[in-house]
């Protein structure tokens, strides 16, 4: 007797709706392991993305009763009692099925200025390990999106895509911020126009995060306590005037945009 | 492709959505925890209005010199005909002197990286919790007036150590008596475990952290800044835990001296 129910989303640009499969479960299951035995019985034409099944390429994100997941590393006996509801994940375009479109996020990469270290002779580079370790946490993500996707700002509100990096890239900045070697001063540009004043810290996108990465607390944060340094700080605008700057500004570090 | 061949392309806005139209398919207790937040804060408003307002007696326990933390530093005229010696006085004032006070606490936890989480979450929905919609249509965050003025909370915290330090003098003056001598109560170590929730509460700060060393690119040219850094930040991985803490046992020890200084309860004595 088949003793689950999951209840998938089917369809795609044109609409859909949950469909109930009922299939029996195995000891020691994933999301994902059910998922591919309903495509090799039931549902054949059921698209989902998944590669590794060890939660390290972050492409079978979905949502799992609602909560944002990787299919692969959610075990079916912590689950709840009855009907498991599989849908894709929100905030991106549908494609099909459990598949949707995230290139809004590669857009977002694109924005980011990139690295830029000082000219210096060949092997003249050195970084000190307490420099290297800083940025190791934001190394580890794994780009399944889930953080973007929970993000109540671009969730709720479509509109705000436009000017908007997202958990995602605000690690990515806060890395470049904190990197010793890096010449670009970014913080007015995720201030005006990455939409870094949207996020409000509600820490969703650590909530959800499988790598565990520290988003709020050790990227947003950060960063938000960097435009107050560069923008709204009166004493630090002060101190500025006195002082030399010596940082790139943000239009000088937009230009060297990949 | 050359560097200078990309473009930017536009966002694509629009496209259908996939899942069906509902504020969340969650099917947990995600309702449980704001429900608690907007109980607990709420609680703590109505108790410390009316500590402000109306406590304006029984705040100061003269015979073990125990200070109200609401009323400390006390500048009202009322200070001194409740006895209180050890603070300077404002004699114009005629309302109650927590009112001066509680601006400068009260902005430093409306600011709060932590708090403001746990009210835009519970009172303001948005998002009331993971993955359950938005309460509002429209959404600016922190972006305008006057949510942008969260940007000054380092202000707050430079204003916030004052009041530690003031409240560390209390706890330290809470143990020399008006009779003389150095003792101890029940009251003194209230006091103390208040300034010392209040201290690890400051300490575990944001903006602390980042004025530490956080705001450094280059922790190897800067090791001071990196020590404190280091000190500060397995702090900064409990603040929500200092939060609750300071802001119950802050209500606490009013409470606490109010009972002992209407003669409700004794304070007993140690030594
Ligand atoms: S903390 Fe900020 S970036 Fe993260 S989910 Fe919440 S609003 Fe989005
Ligand atoms: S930060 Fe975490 S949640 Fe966001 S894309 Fe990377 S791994 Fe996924
Ligand atoms: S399949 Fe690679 S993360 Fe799940
Ligand atoms: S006091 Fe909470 S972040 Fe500063």
């Amino acid at each position: 007797m088949a003793d689950l129910t999951m209840r998938i989303w089917r369809g795609d640009q044109d609409g859909g709706e949950l469909v109930d499969y009922e299939i029996d479960s195995q000891e020691g299951e994933v999301v994902l392991d059910v998922i591919h035995r309903l495509q090799a019985t039931q549902a054949p034409d059921l698209a989902c993305r998944w590669n590794c099944k060890a939660g390290k390429c972050g492409s079978c994100s979905a949502e799992i009763n609602g909560m944002p997941r990787l299919m692969c590393m959610t075990r079916m006996d912590q689950l709840p009692e009855g009907p498991i509801t599989i849908t894709p994940m929100r905030t991106f375009p549908i494609i099909r099925d459990l598949v949707t479109d995230v290139s809004f996020n590669f857009e977002m990469a694109k924005r980011v200025p990139a690295f830029n270290p000082p000219a210096m002779p060949e092997g003249g580079y050195r970084m000190q390990q307490i420099d290297v370790e800083r940025g190791q946490e934001f190394r580890k993500c794994i780009e399944c999106f889930m953080c973007q996707n929970v993000c109540h700002v671009i969730r709720d509100h479509e509109e705000n895509k436009v000017n908007y990096a997202g958990p995602r890239f605000f690690i990515r900045y806060a890395e470049l911020e904190m990197h010793p070697l890096d010449t670009n001063d970014r913080r007015e540009l995720v201030r005006e126009k990455m939409g870094l004043g949207l996020c409000n810290i509600t820490k969703c996108c650590t909530e959800v995060c499988p790598e565990h990465i520290k988003i709020t607390d050790n990227a947003i944060i950060p960063l938000k306590e960097r435009a107050v340094d560069a923008h709204y700080d009166p004493v630090a605008w002060l101190g500025r005037k006195i002082t030399r700057r010596t940082k790139r500004s943000a239009a000088e570090a937009a230009a060297d945009r990949p | 492709m050359a560097v200078d061949d990309a473009t930017i392309t536009e966002v694509q806005l629009g496209g259908r959505r996939g899942g069906p139209d509902v504020a969340t398919l969650r099917t947990d207790k995600w309702w449980k925890l704001p429900v608690t937040t907007v109980a607990v804060l709420s609680a703590f408003i109505v108790y410390a209005t009316w500590a402000a307002f109306f406590g304006t007696s029984n705040f100061f326990y003269e015979a073990h010199n125990l200070l109200s933390p609401f009323y400390s530093p006390c500048l009202g005229s009322i200070c001194k005909t409740q006895g209180v010696t050890s603070s300077p006085f404002l004699g114009w004032w005629q309302l109650s002197p927590a009112l001066i006070i509680l601006v400068f606490p009260l902005g430093f936890r409306m600011t709060c990286y932590y708090y403001r989480k746990a009210y835009y979450r519970s009172f303001w929905r948005s998002p009331v919790a993971c993955a359950v919609q938005d309460a509002h249509s429209t959404y600016s965050g922190e972006t305008r007036a006057p949510l942008i003025l969260q940007n000054i909370h380092r202000y707050f915290f430079y204003f916030g150590l004052v009041f530690n330090v003031l409240l560390t003098i209390d706890a330290v003056q809470a143990f020399i008596w008006p009779g003389g001598g150095v003792h101890m109560s029940v009251g003194t170590l209230v006091l103390c475990l208040n300034a010392s929730l209040l201290w690890l509460y400051s300490l575990s700060c944001h903006a602390c952290r980042h004025l530490c060393g956080g705001q450094v690119r280059n922790f190897s040219k800067h090791p001071i800044r990196h020590k404190l850094w280091k000190f500060v930040t397995p702090l900064n991985a409990k603040h929500m835990q200092f939060a609750w803490m300071s802001l119950i046992v802050v209500a606490m020890t009013d409470v606490y001296v109010r009972l002992v200084a209407s003669g409700t309860i004794t304070d007993f004595k140690i030594f």
